[in-house]
């Protein structure tokens, strides 16, 4: 399988990926190329020109500030789980990192390209809603900021307006009592989620003072956070029973996927199901 | 004879040029001013041609030619084994074309071949042909594909029935035996379509030499001379020996590389067209499209049993999917290498098998690791589990009560059965004894009771199976429409500084032959392995051959080599004889060297073979030379069995499945190389497993298979297992000279009812009385089955 | 189209590439170096793997271009010629290979492994496994051979 014809440029810096952006407007961003390049060889998708963004030194790095960790859009799956500061702070993002395709996808794959193309299997998706993280984005009128619940807009779609780039992902620092997790049931070929649930909460003196829960892989429609679960935790005590009680709303008023994997019914159980472990992990019980 | 070397896990000599990236696969070779091709397939699953137009892609920059269906449509591959209708009549045998003119009848039958100076070039050329297809409704399930109404898939197939077929007692002994029965066990099943997947594609390189007129052509397969002998006699019409057939490094067959491809034709026919190499290599989409498909049956069975849980007799219809167009075996897998084996273990008195094969708008289905016997042994071992859930019986005692005695078949006689086999030698008792003791059977149903209180199932599953492998005496198999024989050649050629190169019609491609043979031959021989050269996959170098499939490189092609050995330490006695001025009956062999019995007087395996080529002091009428080719032709087949055990694990909440045990005690007669039967078992026990749990083709309504790349078929990865914990018991094969019986299928057959018996049993000790659980048992499925 | 140099198992090499050029083609088809090899085209099997700049990756789903200024090493450079890597010797030591087509990239993959970890436990190995596929072994003797290679087997098969 061989892509069709392109052309191949790659940018120096953000400011020239973004004019060459401008310049061409049948080109495409190339990052990992983990899903660009398959899609091209199978000829679902055929850009007249690709711009190589993976090696712009100003989109792959990590560094921790007082309010947030930022993320360059351009850091590889493996960078993000095998950072420190990543490692102490986001336990989700740990445990959805490691569950990404595999190692060669790992080393190739970058976070800015996982939510630009938004797959409503892909992982990374779910984290950012549960950790309540910030998409930076840049185009030639400037930069905005942009809530990761309002990033993620449907299936493959994203609120990227044409020519502007993922640059930046901001995920604030976890206060007292925080905690997170991502469990994930894979599609047994791909290993894409057929259910991923990332929670992140925050417990203060035995009591769940936050809550969020978001999934991936349930919904056609892409990545959500689903908030009856949400608000059925709040002010409750971490219990397992707390926990049964709110997931058993899970996924309610979604219009559910279906492959020949899952069904729909079969996989508003696993909602629930990945919740409740999501959810007894970050509780830690 | 010396003993250094057979029986020893001897490291494979084949393994250097693997693990340093020189092996040399069809894809690897290049030849001078070699050009690329590209099949334009159809993407409906049956449809009318109505035009078919080429003139934008021809005019490409870089097309060299453009084949179609109107060029070469006439040509059409064989298929190898005739069967007949009940009532006597030939079954249906509609053509199989190179390239498709008029109707496609499955998705991705051949329409178009493009061939140019790149592969790019080639398929952005296929890319603007231009096809206007009429769309037709599409059949792919072989049970509805008879019933009236359903899409014809060939106009000349009434019903889409290939044939009818049985096999067993007569039809009234059995009604009456089940009639008789105290219990009937019965089960409707699927034995699902599965995608091969030798992680080597398919790849040909057809080329023409018009100086000498002559044809190679370098393929993917598991056996050269066949793929010569169909192609020029039955599809291009070439005299035979104007074609070479190279099979080099072959990455893994497991069947679907046995049979004659249209491709390999197209190549050779575009070769020639164009005076110029011709390369084709297949996508992973195209061979879960093109490589044929195996098992893929629908099956009602009863099992009847007496008062006291003897088996009094086996009721069995099945409707064999044979898909859109016979391939090479296909019509002998559901009959021969299925019906025959469905005496299992058991004493079974009263047996009958309907059996219908049928066309579909599917890929064709042929053989695949185990061929028709996984799909026997599926369905016997799991009535006898389900029979003794459901009579409440231990289901080893079950099988117990009804194993057919050890025998050794020297002593005692093989064991008839009521399908036509008989088999050689068998302790059958043996190999289950070993597997519990293995398990800790006490202890598991233990740990199962305390499993239960949880939200994690335990489950066991015994699987005791039987094959019929060493394919095949060719008197026998010619008897039942086979259109081949089914010897092996091995010649052994002697050179005059001792050294041996050895040829074999065998073909390895993962088997190890280079080292097992090697071990045979420098044993028998008593010279060091080094000194050993084993030669395969070329019909220039190797005389003959009819390949390696059915568990029988060893059984046939190893005996071939060794009854060339013996001719040549029966002449290299002569010559030594000679010099050493003795009669031959004096002389022994062994350790390599000819010695005059009782004395210290000898010769060295060297001196013979230097005065075989230098025959100055020599005997009278005794050519020179050491040199010899042998035709080996079994007496029967060989009869390897064994006992699979698995356990599982069954998340409650969730339905998946894990295997946290697999024992497997086989028994394949003997063994020349430890390490590398393991290994065989190994493989097919993933292979097995894997359908079990992951694979399954699945079609949607238009019969377009849904699952059609890696993304969408679950391949076994390697967290999908635990280490496997094998063990072996040794009854030798009585009838050929080294005793051995064929590994290479056992893993595959015996293991998949084994998964499927423990995650009902599991299923049962939850409380949840299933019959089945289809396969793959997808943890949707398990858990569907525990919400009823 | 693109210029790119690369340094491939230490030797250095420019050419003008199509764009669309997939890495694995450009090591086998340009480079001759047939080790590396394609076992499908949705990025499955990694049968491709190689090391571009000391990390495993899958050539196929690389383009050539991507490549451009980094270091390769494919399976024909894993060690230095005439001597074997470690893995090489665990592979044919416990008879982690048959038809070999999946075992270029099962080395590379194990080798990116046991760089990072030395020791791995059965289950990392098997976990660091799941995008290579192999049809023939079971990956039993696989798991051995990294095993053995991380010297963590007391002895060989017998
Ligand atoms: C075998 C395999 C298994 C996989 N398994 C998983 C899995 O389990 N879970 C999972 O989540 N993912 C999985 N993936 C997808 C993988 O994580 C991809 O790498 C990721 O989705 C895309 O990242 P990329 O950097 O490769 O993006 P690319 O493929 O380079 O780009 C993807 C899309 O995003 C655009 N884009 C890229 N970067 C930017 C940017 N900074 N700004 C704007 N647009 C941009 C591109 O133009 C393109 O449209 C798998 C992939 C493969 C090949
Ligand atoms: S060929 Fe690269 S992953 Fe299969
Ligand atoms: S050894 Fe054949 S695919 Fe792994």
């Amino acid at each position: 399988m061989i892509p069709q014809a392109v052309d191949y440029k790659r940018a120096g810096s953000v400011s020239e990926a973004i004019s060459l952006l401008a310049e061409n407007p049948d080109a495409k961003i190339l990052a990992g190329g983990h899903s660009l390049i398959p899609a091209m060889k199978l000829r679902l998708n055929s850009p007249s020109l690709l711009i190589d963004i993976a090696r712009i030194a100003e989109l792959r790095f990590i560094t921790a500030g007082d309010g947030a960790v930022a993320i360059g859009a351009a850091s590889t799956h493996n960078d993000i789980i095998s950072n420190a500061d990543i490692q102490s702070r986001f336990l989700a993002m740990v445990e959805a990192g490691e569950l990404i395709g595999d190692t060669q996808v790992r080393n190739m794959g970058t976070l800015g390209g996982s939510i630009a193309h938004a797959d409503p299997s892909a992982d990374w998706p779910g984290v950012l809603l549960a950790l309540n993280a910030t998409v930076k984005v840049e185009g030639a009128g400037g930069t905005r900021e942009i809530a990761a619940a309002d990033f993620f807009t449907g299936f493959f779609s994203t609120a990227l307006e044409e020519g502007e780039i993922v640059t930046e992902i901001h995920i604030p620092n976890p206060v007292a009592g925080a905690n997170s997790s991502y469990q994930k049931f894979l599609q047994p070929a791909s290993r894409f989620a057929i259910v991923g649930c990332a929670v992140a909460v925050v417990i203060t003196d035995g009591v769940i003072s936050e809550a969020k829960v978001a999934f991936n892989g349930v919904s056609g429609e892409g990545a959500f956070l689903d908030e009856a679960v949400s608000t059925a935790l709040l002010g409750k005590a971490a219990t397992l029973e707390t926990i049964e009680a709110a997931v058993a709303g899970a996924a309610e008023g979604i219009d559910i996927n279906e492959d020949h994997y899952a069904s729909k019914v079969y996989r508003k159980h696993l909602a629930k199901v990945y919740a409740k472990r999501a959810l007894v992990a970050a509780c830690e019980l | 004879m010396s003993n250094k070397f057979i029986g020893k896990s001897i490291k494979r000599v084949e393994d250097k040029r693997f693990i340093t990236g020189h092996g040399r696969y069809t894809d690897d070779i290049v030849l001078p001013g070699m050009t690329y091709a590209y099949i334009l397939r159809s993407p409906y699953a049956h449809a009318n041609i109505k035009s078919i137009d080429t003139s934008e892609a021809a005019a490409m920059k870089g097309v060299v030619t453009i084949m179609t269906g109107e060029e070469v449509g006439h040509y059409g591959v064989p298929c190898g084994w005739q069967v007949n209708f009940k009532n006597g009549d030939i079954m249906k045998e509609p053509p199989h074309p190179l390239l498709v003119k008029d109707k496609v009848r499955h998705v991705g039958d051949a329409v178009a071949l493009v061939v140019a100076e790149s592969r790019e070039i080639a398929q952005d050329a296929a890319e603007a042909i231009i096809v206007d297809y009429e769309v037709l409704p599409a059949v792919t399930d072989a049970s509805k594909a008879v019933e009236a109404g359903a899409p014809q898939v060939h106009d000349s197939v009434p019903n889409n029935i290939c044939f009818d077929w049985e096999i067993g007692n007569p039809k009234a002994e059995v009604d009456e035996a089940m009639a008789s029965a105290a219990h009937i066990t019965s089960l409707d099943f699927v034995n699902q379509r599965l995608s091969p997947n030798a992680m080597e594609p398919r790849s040909y390189i057809g080329h023409y030499d018009n100086v000498y007129d002559r044809y190679t052509l370098y393929t993917s397969t598991q056996n050269p001379h066949l793929i010569r002998l169909l192609m020029c006699a039955f599809v291009l019409g070439l005299p035979e020996h104007k074609v070479r057939v190279v099979g080099p490094d072959v990455g893994g067959g497991f069947g679907s590389k046995i049979y004659h491809y249209t491709e390999e034709a197209l190549v050779t026919l575009a070769a020639k067209k164009t005076g110029r190499p011709v390369k084709w290599t297949e996508t992973r989409s195209e061979a879960f499209l093109t490589d044929a498909h195996g098992r893929d049956h629908v099956t009602f069975a009863e099992m009847g049993f007496d008062t006291e849980g003897k088996i009094v007799g086996l009721r069995i219809k099945t409707f064999a999917n044979l898909g859109a167009y016979l391939s090479t075996f296909s019509t002998a897998v559901p009959t021969y290498l299925h019906g025959t084996l469905l005496q299992g273990l058991y004493t079974t008195p009263k047996i009958h098998l309907d059996m219908t094969c049928v066309f579909t708008n599917t890929t064709a289905v042929d053989a695949y690791r185990g061929a028709g016997r996984p799909e026997a042994t599926f369905l016997l071992e799991r009535l006898i589990d389900l029979a003794a859930l459901e009579m409440g019986i231990d289901p080893t005692e079950l099988r117990l009560k009804n194993f057919i005695a050890p025998f050794d078949g020297v002593t005692q006689p093989g064991y008839q059965t009521n399908v036509a086999l008989q088999y050689d030698s068998g302790n059958y008792h043996g190999v289950l004894a070993r597997g519990l003791e293995m398990l800790g059977y006490e202890d598991f149903r233990k740990e199962q009771a305390e499993a239960a209180k949880t939200n994690k199932l335990l489950g066991v599953g015994f699987s005791t199976y039987i094959e019929a492998c060493g394919i095949a005496p060719s008197a026998v198999v010619g008897s039942l429409g086979a259109r081949a024989g089914l010897f092996e050649v091995g010649q052994v050629r002697v050179q005059p500084t001792g050294s041996v190169s050895v040829f074999t019609g065998a073909h390895s491609h993962g088997q190890g032959h280079e080292t097992t043979f090697a071990q045979i031959v420098a044993d028998r021989l008593g010279i060091p392995m080094e000194n050993v050269e084993i030669h395969h996959g070329d019909t220039e170098s190797v005389a003959f051959g009819m390949g390696t499939y059915g568990s029988r490189s060893l059984a046939v092609g190893g005996s071939a080599i060794v009854k060339s050995l013996d001719k040549i330490i029966e002449k290299g006695a002569k010559i030594a004889a000679h010099k050493l001025e003795c009669s031959p009956d004096d002389i022994e062999f062994a350790d390599g060297k000819f010695t005059v019995k009782g004395t210290d007087k000898s010769l060295t395996f060297g001196d013979i073979a230097l005065t075989a080529y230098v025959p100055h002091v020599y005997p009278a009428n005794l050519e020179p030379g050491l040199d010899f080719s042998s035709f080996y032709d079994p007496t029967n087949f060989t009869y390897p069995f064994g006992c699979h055990i698995a356990v599982v694990e069954v998340d409650k909440e969730t339905g998946a499945t894990k295997v946290k045990r697999f024992i497997a005690v086989d028994d394949v007669g003997n063994v020349i190389n430890p390490m590398i039967v393991d290994g065989q078992i190994h493989g097919g026990l993933a292979q097995g497993i894997g359908q079990a749990l992951l694979e399954g083709i699945e079609f949607d309504s238009t019969g377009q298979i849904i699952n059609a790349s890696y993304m969408d078929y679950a391949m076994p990865r390697a967290d999908d297992f635990p280490m496997f914990e094998l063990d072996r018991q040794v009854t030798p094969c009585p009838h050929n000279p080294l005793g051995v019986k064929g590994a290479g299928e056992a893993g595959c057959i015996g293991s998949t009812p084994a998964v499927v018996n423990a995650v009902v049993d599991a299923l049962w000790s939850g409380g949840h009385k299933v019959k089945d659980v289809r396969m793959p048992m997808t943890p949707e499925r398990v858990w569907t089955a525990m919400q009823s | 189209m693109p210029k790119i140099s690369v340094t491939v198992n230490g030797t250095s090499y420019s050419h003008e590439v199509e764009g669309r050029l997939l890495l694995v083609h450009y090591l086998r088809d340009v480079l001759g170096l047939t080790g590396t090899h394609v076992g499908c085209d949705t990025s499955s099997c990694g049968a491709c793997t190689i090391h571009l700049d000391g990390k495993s990756v899958k050539s196929c789903s690389l383009l050539a271009a991507q490549a451009d200024g980094s270091s390769i090493t494919t399976i024909e450079g894993l060690a230095p010629e005439g001597e074997l890597h470690p893995l090489q010797v665990g592979f044919k030591e416990e008879h982690g290979l048959q038809c070999g087509f999946c075992t270029p990239g099962m080395i590379m993959c194990a080798a990116d492994l046991l760089e990072h970890n030395s020791t791995p436990s059965e289950q990392e190995i098997r976990e660091a496994l799941e995008g290579n596929i192999c049809r023939c072994t079971g990956y039993h003797n696989i798991v051995r051979a990294i095993q053995s290679a991380s010297g963590q087997l007391e002895t060989a098969a017998p």
